[in-house]
């Protein structure tokens, strides 16, 4: 009975475990709603520029903080999307947003995927024009057809 | 097509993802008014009036400072006008590093909760950033500052027309 409860507590203490380590990311109080919604979309949005694979939302490094804490303070005192994203954008570069605003420098980004694809889809419709403008290209040749004539016969 | 796409991904291979271009390269230094790490009185920009110079960010908790600090101190016995950003730091502990490890810095901005780090685009330290005449960032190095950074992408901006300089 002794050895039942002390496995009970280690499973109920496995099971809290999780709750204390989840709270290192803090909290902020939005006078509006609305802020608060525009902060979560915000934070996802934003890269942090330490840890590059991680929104700001999901980082824990110190940078990333501290751009959460300005992302809260620039909300409460009543910016709008673009000002934040723009002031980001002056200060850390194209890089800190998942979705950089269309310039010359991220044209090769947005647009690169879909021109590989309009190549591709044009080199297959190029081979296959090609395949079918020649179809006898495949067929045997008169030569060829008698030496099959003459090894089934043999058979 | 493919060879040429090929040889601009491998090149791609060969890139350091983590060093991020600096959005702030070609304008003027930001103003800010912060306290001077060893009086706490408040300066701002204009205290930065040795030109060209560097600006170093550092702190007691990065290491990678502790590792560029003797070389700055080289750099500032040659002449070179070395400006500090003591980045999130304990201004105790910043004064006991320069008294211990030595002072290479002619200002150290103390800048407690980043925010003139924000306004320059830091997102680590150690940072320098090179300071033009006229007080235009023109070039930020990300981590150490060695002798090979300094002669490959530092001194460039330090070559002054007059021959037999120091520098």
């Amino acid at each position: 009975v002794n050895s039942y409860r002390t496995v009970l507590a280690l499973l109920v203490f496995m099971a809290l475990w999780p709750l204390t380590s989840g709270a290192v990311i803090e909290t902020y109080e939005f006078s509006d709603p609305v802020l608060e919604e525009r902060y979560q979309s915000l934070s996802l949005e934003l890269r942090c520029p330490k840890c590059q694979n991680q929104n700001i939302a999901d980082s824990d490094a110190p940078i990333s903080r501290d751009l959460r804490s300005l992302l809260h303070q620039q909300l409460e005192a009543g910016a709008t999307d673009e000002e934040i994203l723009g002031y980001m954008v002056l200060r850390y570069g194209d890089f800190v947003r998942y979705r950089p605003a269309v310039n010359e420098k991220t044209a090769l980004l947005w647009f690169g995927p879909i021109g590989l694809i309009i190549v591709g889809i044009g080199v297959f419709i190029w081979h296959f024009r090609r395949a079918r403008s020649a179809p006898n290209a495949d067929a045997l040749t008169d030569d060829e057809r008698a030496l099959l004539e003459r090894q089934r016969r043999r058979e | 097509l493919f060879i040429a796409l090929g040889a601009f991904l491998y090149r791609g291979l060969s890139l350091d993802p983590t060093a991020l271009p600096a959005a702030r390269i070609g304008s003027e230094f930001p103003s800010f008014t912060l306290p001077d790490l060893a009086t706490f009185d408040d300066i701002n920009q204009d205290v930065l009036d040795a030109k060209p110079a560097l600006l170093n960010v550092w702190a007691t908790w990065c290491y990678s400072c502790r590792v560029e600090h003797p070389f700055l101190l080289d750099l500032a016995r040659r002449g070179v006008p070395i400006y500090g950003l003591n980045y999130k730091d304990d201004a105790e502990a910043a004064r006991q590093w320069l008294t211990d490890l030595g002072d290479p810095y002619r200002r150290t901005v103390f800048d407690k909760v980043g925010t003139l780090g924000v306004d320059l685009g830091v997102y680590g330290a150690p940072e320098t950033y090179v300071i033009d005449a006229n007080g235009v960032i023109v070039h930020r190095h990300v981590g150490v500052v060695d002798e090979d950074v300094w002669i490959t992408q530092l001194a460039p901006f330090f070559e002054r027309p007059r021959a037999g300089d120091a520098l």
